[in-house]
């Protein structure tokens, strides 16, 4: 579980990377939802969390493959594979990354 | 129609037959390409794949799943050596012959040659087996690496020889490389990358010729000096693969001549990517040769121009920890302006800028270093205003 940072320093419509191993992308929509995907692109060596956000998908800043922040799944090209998603969750008024690997779920 | 060709198993190639499919064709599809590879992606090339960060696997544009559904005929490893008048029958280097109702022109370019260039230590990029020859030699311990030509392979071909540790001089003919994509100012505020990456940058002055007997020896230069070099990478640009086309009804100049909508002379005959001259302009972009694609197919099932390619140009550049973005139009005399970061001594400063071009008010194109979010943005808008300009407003 690695701790983000306080919800109010991360508005709805930002995102921050978290400098984990891999990184990880954590992203506050305009619908309030906070997802957390792994930020390097799967296409190529870009940071999602850079990326362009519209509702729940997450456009990549270098070839514009998209991914479904709650699915990780790519919804157009170049990407062909999934970011993996990891959980996301507001503990005394700090988010928090339990990272995919770590709750021994499959990518 | 029955049949239809893709001359060209690269980039815009497999878009062209993704395309094909997803629009509902659903004939016989022919995939021909000449290298004896599945398509693959050339941008890690002369970066991730050069410095070995990323392997062979990465560079795949494709799967098994994804090549079955496709369900084409992959004819690879062989050439097209010639297209009839009617553009119906595509000739094999083999002699073999591919009847064919529609033709997707997607043959790319080649590398740019020197005379002389077949000395041993003398290496183009354009090619995975050209990646792989270079990879190989890298490893074999430091070497003085002279890359011809700054371009922008030229500039990530050698910033990923000198990341390797190896020696490396960048020899440009113009006064400062790139000058053609971004402008002055903002070429030599790029050029100054190379000074950050630790390689020396030779400007103004040409290549006489390559010294060496067996193996490359040196780099003479029209200036009179000679640069000792181990290893040369000749980076002066691509010629649009056409020649196979010189008996064909296409118009040909610099490329395949098409309408703004990818339709060459023979209305069931496209071109995409970087062999195609669209609307008078043949980028050798990325996004276009994937973008191209759509518009070609759609027109191609038309059997006229109903749709055209006006996709805003974008292009990007990793070099020397950098990475350069650029989209739009920019025209001379454009003035520009950073609007965000600064630069320090000439080159961009820690968290790089976002730079404008403008003409009368309006953003004909941004370039950004290390700025990917604002740099989106911008592109968006620039997108956006392009659309209403076409609209008429």
């Amino acid at each position: 579980m690695i701790p983000v940072c306080r919800i109010e320093d991360l508005p709805k419509g930002e995102s921050v990377r978290v400098e984990a191993t891999p990184p990880v992308a954590v992203f506050h929509t305009d619908d309030g939802e906070l997802h957390a995907i792994d930020d390097t692109c799967t296409h190529q060596d870009a940071s999602l969390s850079e990326g362009w956000l519209e509702g729940c998908l997450v456009e990549c800043p270098l070839h514009a493959a998209s991914f479904d922040l709650r699915t990780g799944m790519p919804t157009c090209l170049p990407a062909r594979r999934a970011v993996r998603t990891h959980r996301v969750t507001v503990d005394d008024g700090v988010i928090h990354v339990h990272l995919a690997a770590e709750e021994g779920t499959a990518a | 129609m029955r049949t239809v060709t893709v001359v060209g198993a690269s980039l815009s190639g497999l878009y062209a037959a993704r395309e094909l499919r997803a629009q509902g064709y659903d004939g016989h599809l022919v995939v021909i390409g000449d290298e004896p590879h599945h398509p693959y992606d050339r941008p890690p090339l002369s970066k991730g794949f050069l410095t070995g960060r990323a392997d062979e696997n990465q560079l795949a544009l494709t799967d098994a799943e994804e090549s079955a559904e496709l369900d084409a005929e992959w004819m690879l490893g062989v050439r097209a050596r010639a297209l009839d008048a009617r553009g119906r029958t595509v000739v094999l280097d083999d002699g073999r012959t591919v009847s064919t109702d529609g033709l997707v022109i997607a043959t790319g370019a080649r590398a740019r040659r020197l005379p002389g260039d077949a000395l041993a230590g003398v290496h183009t990029l354009r090619t995975l087996d050209d990646a792989r020859a270079l990879r190989e030699e890298l490893t074999r311990g430091p070497r003085r690496v002279v890359v011809i030509g700054g371009g922008f392979v030229g500039a990530e071909t050698a910033s990923s020889c000198s990341s390797l540790g190896h020696s490396v001089t960048v020899v440009e003919a113009a006064p400062l490389p790139l000058t053609p994509h971004l402008g002055t100012g903002m070429a030599a505020v790029c050029a100054a990358l190379h000074r950050r990456g630790g390689v020396d940058l030779v400007t103004g002055t040409g290549v006489a010729g390559l010294r060496g007997t067996l193996t490359v020896s040196g780099v003479e230069l029209t200036d009179g000096r000679t640069l000792a070099a181990d290893l040369v990478i000749v980076g002066i640009g691509a010629t649009p693969n056409t020649s196979w086309l010189a008996g064909s009804a296409l118009a040909l100049r610099d490329g395949v001549l098409c309408d703004d909508g990818c339709v060459t002379a023979l209305p069931q005959v496209v071109a995409v990517g970087d062999v195609a001259r669209v609307g008078g302009v043949r980028a050798e972009h990325w996004t276009s040769a994937t973008q191209q694609p759509r518009v070609a197919v759609t027109n191609l099932l038309a059997g006229r121009t109903v749709a055209t390619a006006d996709a805003v140009p974008y292009f990007w550049s990793d070099q020397y920890g950098a990475r350069i973005q650029f989209a739009g139009r920019r025209g001379e005399g454009d003035t520009v302006r950073i609007t965000e970061g600064e630069l320090s001594d000439g080159a961009p400063a820690e968290g790089g800028f976002l730079a404008r071009y403008e003409r009368n008010g309006r953003t004909t194109a941004v370039l950004a270093v290390d700025r990917p979010r604002p740099f989106m943005r911008a592109r968006r808008e620039l997108t956006r205003e392009t659309a209403v300009a076409a609209t008429g407003e």
